[in-house]
């Protein structure tokens, strides 16, 4: 037997570090390998919560129903709609505000907490605030503005359901970006902005050619951070519009919340779930293979 | 080529002034080093001359025009940042390139030249990397490749060896002062380092919080500083000091004693020097010799041995220390009894408000 205390080698060693490792590997197969399997079990049966007369091993009708269905389609669109649109709301305007909020200006402390603020107010109650508060027709602050210049307000949420979400959900997102691209463009060495100064490089000129490519690391985290959690935006549509009118503003993760639990179909949306898992797991071997790629620069 | 004159030139931060009203001229392909501690403004005063920031007050002429309110771009300067400043995502090429694409110049014409620096500044090889792959020295390089490129009518650099090591720092000042050899550009450098202003420069000027101290060639600072604070930085190892009391006068000089009775005669004009009144004087360590017949008696208290030439930290008996400097041969130990004698006509005396007595004879190389 070894008795030394040198670092452990070979077969031995490695079944010791494998045993202390594993309650928090085991912890992390009950996390989410059951849910996994069972969902995966789940999409190939029969199985609705109010028929029990459903049963038993559907093959890949579930898969067939919904890649089939119509709604499936819109809700894949929806996805890929709010996932885009608040990307590029929330890193455009982010990286305009980060710009902004580096310079000196008064009161520069304030804004800053003020932009930064929506970040901290729950998902649901955010929507709440939007569509009632704000929004609403008759009672919300926009329509009295709008009402008090003589113009009828809109009711956003009933005509543009879609892209009242995308708003909120930007409004929401908009501060994350800020604060992270604020601290990249707070840590770009001075004396490189001056050097392009020196160089001729007017304002614009700086942010194309200095600022920007500085930010290109933080974009990058931004985007992978804030499309993991876009795709699984929920709280707000159930919140605002229930995903309709129709399906017009229902995505996937509101689909599958429909299918189970309004329609109780749990074989279709375990289904849907799994095309979810899928969906997301293919996103983001792409971007970790681009954030790695623009990090490792 | 240019000329500069700046003209009680100051700047204010916060209702606090940090540069005190300097004037100075700077001629034609002159290399001017402002030298002096950290934080006495020598950055803020060279970022003023560049346009980086702007200038509270006095005027900045350039070839005879005033330059106040004229864009960093378009003064014709071009500067080395202490941290290199190289655009990170760009390589060599384009960090070289930059400056001259905003400037319109054509493709062929900006290759052409970007060619010819890289290969002066031995930086054709490199071209392609990025600064980060680069060390120090290289980096260094293209920092000063992006500022000939431009071919600017006057060179800037702030504190640019700074950041290497001693080796590599002793050759970097050798390659600067032939580059300026070569381009005879008016070159202003700002350093803490009194080496290199004393080896780089034709002109330094010495500042202290915010105000010249001196300005003139170094050998000028080194055989006639005008006060005690310019005695006191440059030269190294730095000038010792003694309080000393008048007791004669006369047309060869002022005779003082030290508080030990020790009397030397200093040829300074003795103007309105009284007898009994204090100075301080001020003298060298390579202007001490060790010798037997010496005025001022000592102890060896530390023995330095550099080699070349040894320094001997000579306490006398008020306590007070003096670095001499002797041979490297020299055999003197610690705790060994030793008397000394200060070379008369390169000791300097200083007035109660520090200023320098003025010296009867000009040192031939001084100017
Ligand atoms: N932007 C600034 N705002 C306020 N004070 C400054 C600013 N820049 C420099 N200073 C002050 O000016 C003084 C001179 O600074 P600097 O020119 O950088 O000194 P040096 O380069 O000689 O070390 C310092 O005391 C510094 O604190
Ligand atoms: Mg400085």
């Amino acid at each position: 037997m070894e008795t030394t205390l040198s670092p452990p080698k070979g077969k031995k060693g490695r079944t010791g570090a494998a045993l202390f490792l594993s309650p928090a590997v085991l912890i992390l197969l009950v996390w989410s390998l059951i849910p996994l399997a069972l969902t995966l079990w789940y999409s190939f049966q029969n199985y609705n919560l109010v028929d029990p007369t459903l049963s038993g091993f559907a093959g890949l009708d579930n898969y067939r129903y919904l890649l089939t269905d119509p709604d499936f389609v819109w809700a894949l669109l929806n996805t890929v709609l709010l996932v885009l649109g608040v990307l590029v709301i929330s890193v455009g305007g982010g990286v305009l505000l980060a710009v902004l909020y580096d310079q000196d200006f008064l009161g520069r402390g304030i804004a800053r907490i003020l932009v930064i603020s929506p970040f901290f107010v729950m998902p649901t109650v955010s929507a709440l605030v939007w569509k009632n508060l704000m929004l609403h027709p008759i009672y919300g602050v926009y329509s009295a503005m709008m009402r008090a210049v003589g113009l009828t307000p809109i009711d956003w949420l009933q005509h543009y359901p879609m892209q009242t979400v995308m708003m909120i959900v930007a409004w929401e997102w908009l501060p994350f970006a800020v604060l992270i691209l604020l601290t990249a463009v707070q840590s770009l060495d001075h004396e490189q902005k001056e050097a392009a100064r020196m160089d001729g490089a007017g304002p614009v000129a700086r942010f194309r050619y200095i600022i920007l490519p500085h930010l290109s690391r933080a974009i990058t985290v931004v985007i992978m951070i804030e499309t993991i959690y876009l795709l699984t935006i929920f709280a707000e549509i159930w919140v605002t519009t229930s995903g309709g009118p129709g399906v017009a503003s229902t995505n996937l993760a509101f689909l599958i919340y429909a299918r189970a639990l309004l329609q109780f179909d749990v074989g279709g949306a375990s289904a849907g779930g799994v095309i979810a898992i899928v969906i997301a797991n293919v996103i983001a071997a792409f971007l970790v293979r681009a954030v790695a790629r623009n990090l490792e620069a | 080529m240019a000329k500069l004159a700046l003209r009680d030139i100051r700047k204010t931060y916060h209702a606090e002034e940090i540069i005190k009203g300097v004037s100075l001229d700077i001629e034609d392909g002159e290399f001017v080093v402002f030298v002096g501690p950290s934080g006495c403004g020598k950055s803020t005063l060279l970022r003023m001359i560049a346009g980086l920031e702007e200038i509270s007050a006095g005027d900045l002429l350039i070839d005879g025009a005033r330059m106040n309110d004229v864009e960093p771009a378009k003064r014709g300067l071009a500067m080395v940042f202490q941290s290199y400043a190289l655009y990170p995502h760009m390589n060599v090429y384009q960090n070289m390139e930059f400056g001259l694409k905003l400037a319109g110049m054509p493709e062929a014409e900006r290759r052409r030249k970007i060619t010819e620096v890289a290969t002066t500044l031995q930086l054709d090889a490199y071209l392609k990397h990025k600064p980060g792959q680069l060390s120090g020295g290289q980096r260094q390089r293209v920092a000063i490749g992006r500022a000939i490129v431009r071919n600017p009518k006057v060179f800037l650099f702030d504190e640019p060896l700074s950041n290497l090591d001693a080796a590599l720092r002793g050759q970097m000042r050798v390659e600067l002062a032939t580059l300026h050899r070569r381009l005879g550009a008016t070159t202003i450098y700002v350093t803490h380092d009194q080496i290199e202003a004393m080896t780089m420069a034709d002109k330094i000027v010495v500042l202290q919080k915010g105000v010249v101290e001196q300005v003139g060639s170094p050998l000028e600072l080194y055989h006639h500083p005008r006060n005690l604070f310019v005695a006191r930085f440059i030269g190294s190892p730095p000038m010792n000091f003694l309080s000393v009391r008048i007791v004669g006068s006369g047309p060869d000089g002022l005779t003082v004693e030290t508080s030990q009775g020790a009397r030397i005669d200093v040829p300074v004009l003795a103007e309105s020097a009284v007898a009994g009144s204090d100075l301080t004087l001020g003298v060298r360590p390579e202007h001490i010799v060790i010798d037997a017949q010496g005025t001022v008696p000592g102890t060896i208290r530390l023995v330095e041995r550099l080699g070349a030439l040894t320094l001997l930290h000579v306490a006398l008996e008020d306590g007070s220390v003096l670095i001499v400097q002797t041979d490297g041969d020299h055999g003197g130990q610690v705790d060994a009894p030793v008397r000394l004698t200060l070379l008369s006509e390169n000791c300097h005396l200083f007035d109660a408000k520090g200023m320098a007595l003025t010296k009867l004879m000009r040192h031939r190389l001084a100017g």
